[in-house]
């Protein structure tokens, strides 16, 4: 699989990571090698395979609805960038 | 001299009463003091340990608290959150990061009465196969500082080679315990995926991860799992009902009624022959004590490593888009708005080997795209699986090497990152499916690095995994090998 440069703008808007031009080269050159090797998945035929997301079997892990007390505010705040009346303080996210 | 000693001597010296739990704390915090200058082991040491392995052993005089790892120094990979202590996953995105709460494999070590001595040297959000990609720069291999110690546990792996710790943690998304413990001379086990809790392991594959035991002997590994593993109402994952007992595995060397089969195709070309000799005479000397070793095919190793690479760039994009500069973590120091913080922090935050991975999972996942790569991989994943259900339903165990080659030199393997990716063949299989896999050294190449060899099994069969490497080890001294050190100029 070729990967062209509007593809790794793309993927890089998508993943929220600015690369530098020769950032953007050099991703260009590495997963363009990656993907065309993983390629050798299409030789494989998996029509009538289920795809296989879970290999402990676990499944639907439930508790009772019980409240249980979290973390306390300040623990969870100590790491903020920024803190305003016991809340993460972030940029304006709605025009 | 304490150092390279097994935890279990270490703390048969203090029942004894040779020693105390604060006297080998502080052999291994001065053992660090000479050699982690060279070697790198460490990114943190604990500043309270002989404090703690003080207050240990005035538990240990008064009865309550006792088992194998009570006042043994325990070292731990920086991506297990610790309170105490920073967790930097080895990134500059979590540089100076103090977690608000402990691993559940924190606390379960704690209330054993282990003494962490510190965190761990890795690549960066456990990336890697050399412990190269970490922000705080290259552990070396105590077995020649010229070489990588593996990865992405390479420090917990140097650690104990090094003698700065009898007993480390790490964890395996694709052979990070294992592959470093075959570099470095020790033995480590991956356990079956949900055997121990991921709570407070920050994720990099949340279905491939595992957080497991390396150390110099198996038996050090087998008492280190059984205090670790174990159901965790905070990790829907984990296995309910789950309890090791490896006390018959340990005292066992009868190997006869065991089948064991060696995969033909996994050795030959491509492979280090000195690696394929010294698994073959392992073979020999599991067959001289009863086992009978068979060879077969399992093809599906081709496809391992595109299947887990796409499989795990894709989780890992999903994780790490937590980092995001505004709950923990690098803050820049100035941003126009949301969309240039988020921008700045991770740009400024990953290293190269995390941005590429993130890009293959994101493109994985992207739309148009998901189809053929994603969920190809997953279907190729459910193949690999009835490849070893059928394995497993002749054989009791697999044998296989755990890497093509002896461990690479320094800065030789980052520039080709596809290479880097291919190395990882005998190991990526094992988390695929989840199942458990010890790793163990079986010999030296000529130049001197250590060999290592796997053992491979169904889903929960470690005490028949440890019963198979115990044996070996009782009769075989490959285990008992140290490095002779450099000292810091």
């Amino acid at each position: 699989m070729e990967i062209d440069r509007k593809m790794v703008e793309y993927v890089a808007e998508l993943s929220k990571l600015r690369l530098t031009e020769p950032e953007k080269e050099l991703m260009q050159q590495d997963l363009s090698k990656v993907l065309q090797y993983m390629d050798i998945l299409n030789s494989l035929p998996t029509d009538e395979v289920e795809p296989l997301t879970h290999v402990s079997g676990v499944e639907n892990v439930f508790r009772e609805d019980v409240a249980q007390p979290s973390f306390a505010r300040e623990k969870i705040l100590q790491n903020a960038l920024a803190a305003e009346e016991g809340c993460f303080k972030v940029p304006q996210t709605v025009e | 001299m304490i150092q390279y000693e097994t935890a279990v001597a270490l703390r048969q010296a203090c029942i004894d009463g040779q020693t105390t739990a604060q006297a080998q704390t502080e052999a291994y915090l001065a053992q660090i003091a000479k050699y982690d200058g060279v070697y790198h082991c460490y990114n943190t040491l604990n500043e309270k340990a002989a404090e703690q392995a003080a207050a240990v052993d005035a538990k240990l005089a008064a009865g309550e608290i006792a088992g194998p790892l009570a006042g043994v120094p325990v070292a731990i990979k920086d991506n297990l959150a610790t309170q105490e202590m920073t967790t930097t996953c080895s990134s500059k995105i979590l540089e100076g990061f103090i977690s608000p709460y402990d691993a559940t494999v924190v606390q379960k070590l704690q209330a054993a009465g282990a003494i962490i001595l510190g965190k761990t040297n890795m690549d960066e959000f456990a990336m890697g196969s050399t412990t190269e990609t970490s922000y705080t720069g290259a552990t070396k291999n105590p077995w020649n500082a010229g070489h990588v110690p593996g990865g992405s546990s390479g420090g917990s792996a140097a650690a104990v080679a090094a003698g700065e710790a009898p007993l480390a943690l790490g964890s395996d998304t694709g052979g990070s315990i294992r592959q470093p413990c075959a570099y470095c001379g020790l033995t480590g086990i991956k356990p079956t995926y949900g055997a121990v809790s991921r709570y407070g392991l920050l994720a990099y594959g949340s279905s491939l991860d595992q957080i497991g035991p390396m150390a110099y002997t198996v038996e050090d590994c087998a008492n280190l799992l059984q205090v670790i593993a174990g159901y965790d109402e905070k990790d829907s994952t984990s296995t309910q009902g789950l309890s090791f007992d490896f006390t018959n595995a340990l005292q066992n060397d009868d190997l006869r009624g065991k089948k064991l089969g060696l995969p033909k195709n996994y050795l030959g070309e491509g492979l280090d022959p000195e690696i394929e000799q010294a698994v073959r005479a392992a073979c020999e000397q599991l067959a001289a004590l009863g086992a009978e070793i068979v060879e077969f095919e399992m093809p599906m190793i081709e496809y391992a490593v595109p299947a887990y690479y796409i499989i795990a760039c894709a989780e890992a994009s999903s994780n790490l888009s937590r980092y995001d500069g505004i709950k923990y973590g690098y803050h820049p120091e100035s941003f126009a708005d949301l969309e240039d913080l988020y921008l700045t922090a991770r740009s400024q935050g990953f290293g190269p080997e995390v941005k590429r991975r993130i890009m293959l999972g994101t493109f994985a996942l992207s739309s148009g795209y998901y189809d053929a790569y994603y969920q190809k991989a997953l279907k190729v994943r459910a193949l690999i699986k009835q490849e070893f259900d059928k394995a497993f339903a002749e054989y009791d165990a697999i044998v296989s090497p755990v890497a093509p080659t002896t461990a690479p030199k320094l800065n030789e393997s980052l520039s080709d990152p596809l290479a880097m990716y291919l190395s990882d063949i005998y190991t990526v299989s094992v988390n695929l499916v989840g199942i458990p896999a010890v790793s163990l050294p079986c010999g030296f190449s000529a130049a001197g690095l250590p060999i290592g060899m796997q053992l491979l099994g169904r889903n929960f069969a470690e005490e028949g995994l440890v019963n198979l490497a115990q044996a070996y080890q009782m009769h075989t001294d490959w285990h008992a090998k140290r490095p002779v050190l450099k000292e810091a100029e």
